[in-house]
C-alpha cells in the first residue's frame, strides 16, 4: 500500500498545476463550508440563549390543555399545590436542573385612570425569575438592581406607550377571577419591558403574590414552570428524565401535564431550521464541487495514462491494483484539501475573533460574533469530502483497470 | 516452453471479420532466441500478444509451462504474466514518474511483493548486467534512447522471467546502440537461459538469432532454426 500511495503523489505531482487548482477548488469549498458553519453556529448559539435566557428557559412544565388555550391564559388549567409538589420533588432530584421558576399567568384590564386596555400578566417570583433567566433584566427599561417588588409592574413597551404610562406612575389592573368575582389592586409602574418573538414575549409583569391577591387565591397554583439546565446540551436527557410526569393520570385516564422545550415553544425554532437546512444545501454545494473537480482531474488522468496503464497492466499489474492506484490519487486529492482548507479556516476564525463582527439584535447593539470550529463539524466535513474524493474516483479508476493492454500499449 | 494448437484471431471490423492469425501451430522451447519477421499487418505483433497472454484467441490453445492461458481470467492472466514474463517495448514504456532503479523496482513491488534486501540485491545485479549502475537515480527523461531501452531490459528481467517478448526493441535506436542492446539480450539469454522471442523487421536482430519464424497474412510460411 505504501509504493501505491508513493506512486500516487507522484502522479500527482506529475501533474503539479492541474492538482493545485483541484486541491484549491476542494480548499477553498472546505473554508467556505466550516467558516459558514462557525458563523452561523455563534448566530445561533446567541440567538437561542438570547430567546431561552431571557424568556423562555430551556423547558416549560404546563398542565394538559394549557399551551393549546394560551391565547385565553386560563385559569381552569393552573397547575395545584399537590400537583406542584410533584413536580417538584422530581425537579429537585435532578443534577441537570441549573434552577426553575413558577409563574402564574393571566388576563387583566389596565387602567391609568384615564383609559383602558386589556393585558396579559405573568405573576413571577423576582429572584427565582432572574436565576432561572439570567437574561430577563436584559429586557428591562429600568436601571434598579431589583427587577420587581410586591405592588410594582413591569409594563409591556407597547401598552406603556399606548397608554401614556412611565417609570412610578400609578395604575389600576383589574381581574376576574375563576369563580367570578371581579377585583382590582393599584400597582406603581417600575418600569417597562422589551417584547419578545413567543408565546408571552408582549407579557406584563407583576409579583406572583400580587396574583394571588388580585385573584383572591386561597390556595397554591401556577400557570407554568420553566426550568433552566446547566447545559442546553443535556435536553434531551432531561426531557427523558420529566417522562414519569406525563405518566401521571388524572381520574379520566388522561394525562395530567405536557412538557416542552424551548424548540416547540418559539417562531425562532423555525429560524435554526432554515440555518441547518442552509447548511446543509452549502454542504451539499461543497460535494458537488468536490465531486466533479475530482472526477474531472481523475479522467483526465486516465486518458493521459493510457500506454503507462498498457506498460503496468502488460507487466502483470492486477486491474485491482490499476484501480487502488487511482483511488488513492482521488483520496490523496481530497485529504490534502480538507487539511490545508481547514487550517486555514482555523486561522480565518481565529482572526475574524481578533477583528470581531459587531451586530445589533433588539435593544442591545455592539454584540460581537464568536464564531468557533467545532471538532465534530470539521470531522464531518473532513470526511465527506474524503469520501467524496473516493467516489468520484471510482469511475475513472474501473476505467483504467478495465483497459485492455493490448489497446492501451497501441495509444501514443 | 510455448505450444500454440490451431490458434486463430479473428477482429470485428465492422461486418467484417478479419482473420488475422490462421490455424496457428508453433512450439517454442526454454532458452531459444527467436525472432518472428514478417511485412507490417503480417501478425507479428498479434502473436506476441497472444503468446505473451496480452490477448486471448478467438480459438485454439495456448500453453505456457503447461498452463492453458486461454483458460485464466483477467487477474490470473495479469498474475501469470507477472511471474513468468517480461516486456519490452520498441518506445521503451518507462513510467516517467519514477527514477531508473524504481522502473525496475516497479514489478518487484507492485507484482511480486518482493522483501527489500531481496529487491535491492536483484536490482544492483541488473544495473550492472547492463550498465546502467551509475545513471540509477536519473529519471527516464534524462536518459538516451539506448539507455531507455536497457532499463526497459532490466525491468522486463528482474522478475527473473521464463520468457521475454520484445515488440521491435530497436526501432528507436541507432545502429551502434541497437547492436549493443542485441548483444545484451543475447549474453543475458545465455547466461539466464531466458526464452527470446522477438517480433522485429530489423535486420541485425534477425541475424543474432538461432531461430526466424516468417508470417505472412497470419500464416507460419517458414520456420528455419540457424547454426550458430
Amino acid at each position: 500500500m505504501k509504493n501505491i500511495i508513493k506512486m500516487s503523489f507522484r502522479n500527482l505531482l506529475r501533474s503539479g498545476r492541474r492538482t493545485i487548482l483541484t486541491a484549491s477548488l476542494i480548499t477553498i469549498g472546505v473554508m467556505f463550508v466550516l467558516i459558514y458553519a462557525a458563523l452561523s453556529g455563534s448566530f445561533k448559539a446567541y440567538m437561542i440563549s438570547q430567546v431561552t435566557d431571557s424568556m423562555l428557559g430551556h423547558i416549560q412544565i404546563h398542565k394538559k390543555g394549557y399551551i393549546a388555550s394560551v391565547d385565553n391564559l386560563p385559569l381552569d388549567k393552573n397547575i395545584n399545590k399537590k400537583q406542584l409538589e410533584k413536580i417538584s420533588a422530581l425537579l429537585k432530584q435532578n443534577n441537570y436542573i441549573e434552577s426553575y421558576t413558577l409563574r402564574l399567568k393571566l388576563s387583566a384590564m389596565f387602567s391609568n385612570y384615564t383609559a383602558s386596555t386589556g393585558i396579559r400578566l405573568n405573576g413571577i417570583d423576582p429572584i427565582n425569575e432572574a436565576k432561572t433567566l439570567p437574561l430577563f433584566s436584559q429586557r428591562l427599561n429600568t436601571q434598579k438592581a431589583s427587577i420587581l417588588k410586591e405592588g410594582e409592574i413591569l409594563v409591556p413597551e407597547l401598552v406603556a406607550k399606548g397608554m401614556n404610562v412611565k417609570k412610578d406612575d400609578t395604575i389600576v389592573l383589574v381581574a376576574t377571577n375563576q369563580k367570578g368575582s371581579v377585583n382590582g389592586l393599584n400597582f406603581r409602574v417600575s418600569g417597562s419591558i422589551e417584547p419578545i418573538s413567543g408565546p408571552g414575549g408582549r407579557d406584563g409583569y407583576i409579583h406572583i403574590n400580587d396574583v394571588k391577591k388580585l385573584l383572591r387565591l386561597k390556595s397554591t397554583q401556577v400557570s407554568e414552570v420553566v426550568i433552566r439546565l446547566k447545559n442546553v446540551k443535556h435536553l434531551q436527557k432531561v426531557m427523558q428524565d420529566l417522562q414519569p410526569l406525563l405518566a401521571i393520570k388524572n381520574q379520566k385516564g388522561k394525562a395530567v401535564f405536557e412538557i416542552h422545550s424551548w424548540k416547540k415553544l418559539t417562531p425562532f425554532y423555525n429560524i435554526v431550521k432554515m440555518l441547518d437546512i442552509m447548511d446543509i444545501s452549502i454542504k451539499i454545494i461543497l460535494i458537488s464541487i468536490v465531486l466533479i473537480s475530482v472526477l474531472n482531474v481523475m479522467i483526465m488522468s486516465v486518458y493521459e495514462r493510457i500506454k503507462e496503464i498498457g506498460t503496468i497492466a502488460a507487466m502483470g499489474t492486477t486491474p485491482s491494483t490499476i484501480t487502488k492506484l487511482f483511488l488513492s490519487e482521488g483520496l490523496m486529492l481530497g485529504i490534502f484539501g480538507t487539511l490545508l482548507g481547514t487550517l486555514l479556516s482555523y486561522i480565518f476564525v481565529f482572526l475574524i475573533n481578533m477583528i470581531g463582527i459587531r451586530f445589533s439584535f433588539g435593544r442591545q447593539s455592539d454584540l460581537v460574533l464568536n464564531p468557533s470550529l467545532q471538532t465534530n463539524e470539521v470531522i464531518v466535513v473532513g470526511v465527506i469530502v474524503i469520501i467524496i474524493s473516493l467516489v468520484a474516483s471510482i469511475s475513472p479508476a474501473r476505467k483504467a483497470s478495465k483497459l485492455n493492454p493490448v489497446d492501451a500499449l497501441r495509444q501514443n | 516452453m510455448i505450444e500454440n494448437k490451431q490458434v486463430n484471431k479473428i477482429y470485428k471490423m465492422g461486418e467484417i471479420d478479419l482473420r488475422v492469425i490462421k490455424d496457428l501451430n508453433l512450439r517454442i522451447d526454454h532458452g531459444e532466441f527467436v525472432a518472428i519477421v514478417g511485412p507490417s499487418g503480417s501478425g507479428k505483433s498479434t502473436v506476441l500478444n497472444l503468446i505473451g497472454c496480452l490477448d486471448k484467441p478467438s480459438d485454439g490453445k495456448i500453453l505456457i509451462e503447461g498452463v492453458d492461458v486461454t483458460q485464466l481470467n483477467t487477474t490470473d492472466l495479469a498474475n501469470f504474466r507477472g511471474k513468468n514474463i517480461g516486456f519490452i517495448f520498441q518506445s521503451f514504456n518507462l513510467i516517467p514518474v519514477l527514477n531508473v532503479y524504481e522502473n525496475i523496482e516497479y514489478p518487484l513491488i507492485m507484482i511480486q511483493n518482493l522483501p527489500k534486501e531481496q529487491r535491492h540485491e536483484r536490482i544492483m545485479q541488473l544495473l550492472k548486467e547492463v550498465d546502467m549502475l551509475e545513471q540509477k537515480d536519473k529519471f527516464p527523461d534524462q536518459l538516451s534512447g539506448g539507455q531507455r531501452q536497457r532499463v526497459a531490459i532490466a525491468r522486463a528481467l528482474v522478475t527473473k522471467p521464463k520468457i521475454v517478448f520484445a515488440d521491435e526493441p530497436t526501432a528507436n535506436l541507432d545502429t551502434k546502440t541497437s547492436n549493443q542492446i542485441i548483444t545484451l539480450m543475447r549474453n543475458i539469454q545465455k547466461e539466464f537461459n531466458t526464452t527470446f522471442i522477438f517480433a522485429t523487421h530489423d535486420e541485425k536482430i534477425v541475424t543474432a538469432v538461432d531461430r526466424i519464424i516468417t508470417l505472412v497474412d497470419g500464416v507460419i510460411t517458414s520456420d528455419k532454426r540457424i547454426q550458430s
